[in-house]
């Protein structure tokens, strides 16, 4: 079973965030990751781009196949992750710490209030595996 | 409902992603595929390829037959055992299938063809033979185990008692045997030493066992794309398909021009392709910039979209993105390939990307 921390909010798409006043980390869930296999390449976001909830935002590249994210929420790039760039690898191995994307300043942190909580994304990933 | 190999149990005790392929419930990979890659460029891994299409050609007429089926010389084949490559191709010179003829006797050649094209290869074979004392058999209830890497003989001959292993040991590259109820052959899809062993599927559980008792690690078809990919080996339905010839699938050393009275199927089309000169060729990859290539991206010669990627991935040898591509028959040097929307530079080189486990380029 993936790891689904519950102090973070997750998409039906399988990104997570971690909310810190209004900036947002995001990041791919561990199930994602384990689905995708190993990463190879990660197209990241500049810093400055507007982002928006929904909306393609980064590709990460296993070994399988190219896969789009999803920004979870709406705002303005303030950093992306470029130790990325060396060691894709580190999405597979530590999916919510070393290996976050980007982070967002929020423009409408209601957006938030829409995402699924750890239980909710957990069944989500369960019929995923089905 | 997907079709289970003799092996499926076997891959669902060791937690393998198991995917659809050409119908069968097949392992992609058991943890990182990319180690699996590294296990069988280094040590040995073995892949269940029980899919695969194993099928005996026998009669009296069977060498007149495939003389005309295959697009290679089956007259090539003079002692037992004995395999040859080749691609089955249409009147019009597209290819149906790759495939892989091994010599039995005068009166029997055994195939093994792949795994999604099974009922139109079968279908073609058969509409071709009506007119031959040939019949067409499939053995069934077969297991087909792949064993691949450095240390892959030793470790299969491991799991023979005398006189078998002696057998096995001495046979050469690209032979076979049959030992026992066995069919062992040292041939592969890696680019590595190895066998095929194709063997009655209640015995498939007891071989996988045993090759793993030897420290042979299991490997799916996932690495098994990778490493093929680096071999410089060809990938139906994806490097060629029935709408591209073997003269523009870097296929052009399976065709036996000679002796020019042989007349197979797609021949007229070839000489016809060939009279007119062939404008492509097929080539290597090799991305200098970040990203990772994959099939039907643009390639971009002197300021002209004239190509395309057929198959491309990331080589866990090579630590690169690599490529196989059809381009103008004059490129050299460098490319650009379009990776949404952007373009990166790429190298144009000679297949293969990795012999015997080392970088070649």
């Amino acid at each position: 079973m993936s790891n689904v921390p519950t102090e973070l909010k997750y998409t039906k798409s399988h990104e997570w965030v971690a909310i810190d006043g209004d900036t947002a980390t995001v990041g791919i869930t561990d199930h994602a990751q384990d689905l995708l296999g190993d990463m190879v390449f990660i197209e990241l976001p500049e810093v400055g781009d507007s982002v928006e909830a929904g909306k393609e935002c980064a590709v990460v590249e296993s070994v399988k196949a190219a896969s789009d994210v999803y920004s979870p929420l709406s705002g303005e790039v303030v950093e992306v992750n470029e130790t990325l760039a060396d060691s894709p690898e580190t999405v597979n191995s530590d999916p919510y710490a070393g290996g976050w994307l980007y982070k967002v300043k929020m423009s409408n942190a209601a957006e938030v209030d829409a995402m699924l909580d750890a239980a909710a994304y957990s069944g989500v990933a369960a019929e995923d595996a089905h | 409902m997907a079709k289970q190999t003799p092996l499926y149990d076997k891959h669902v005790v060791m937690d393998a992603k198991m995917v659809d392929f050409g119908g069968w419930d097949m392992p992609l990979r058991y943890g990182s595929q990319i180690d699996e890659h590294h296990q069988v460029r280094k040590d040995a891994g073995m892949f269940d390829v029980s899919h695969m299409s194993v099928v005996d050609f026998t009669g009296a007429q069977v060498g007149e037959f495939l003389r005309k089926l295959f697009a290679n010389n089956v007259d090539r084949l003079t002692t037992q055992g004995k395999a040859l490559y080749t691609c089955m191709l249409n009147e019009k010179g597209g290819v149906i299938d790759d495939l892989i003829v091994y010599y039995m006797d005068d009166n029997w050649f055994r195939v093994v063809f792949n795994a999604a094209t099974h009922d139109k290869d079968l279908a073609w074979a058969r509409q071709q033979a009506a007119a031959f004392a040939v019949e067409i058999t499939e053995p069934t209830g077969l297991a087909m185990i792949a064993v691949q890497g450095p240390n892959a003989r030793a470790k299969v001959c491991a799991v023979f008692d005398e006189p078998e292993r002696s057998i096995v040991s001495g046979l050469a590259p690209f032979t076979a045997a049959q030992v026992g109820d066995w069919f062992v052959s040292r041939t592969g899809y890696t680019g590595e030493d190895g066998f095929e062993i194709i063997l009655p599927g209640a015995q498939a559980g007891d071989l996988w066992r045993s090759l793993y008792g030897e420290g042979v690690q299991p490997i799916g078809l996932g690495a098994r794309d990778t490493l093929r990919l680096e071999a410089g080996m060809n990938l139906y339905g994806t490097d060629m398909d029935e709408q591209t010839s073997p003269l523009v699938s870097g296929l052009g050393w399976t065709v036996a021009w000679e002796p020019a009275s042989r007349n197979f199927i797609g021949r007229e089309a070839l000489e016809k392709a060939r009279a007119e000169g062939v404008t492509q060729k097929f080539v290597g990859l090799i991305l200098e910039d970040k990203g990772v290539l994959r099939s039907h991206q643009k390639v971009i010669v002197n300021g002209h979209n004239d190509g395309e990627i057929t198959s491309g991935g990331f080589s866990p040898t090579l630590g690169k993105s690599i490529a196989f591509a059809r381009v103008p028959k004059d490129a050299t040097g460098t490319c650009k390939v379009e990776i949404r929307n952007k373009q990166v530079t790429a190298q144009i080189v000679k297949l293969p990307f990795v012999r015997n486990g080392k970088a070649v380029q």
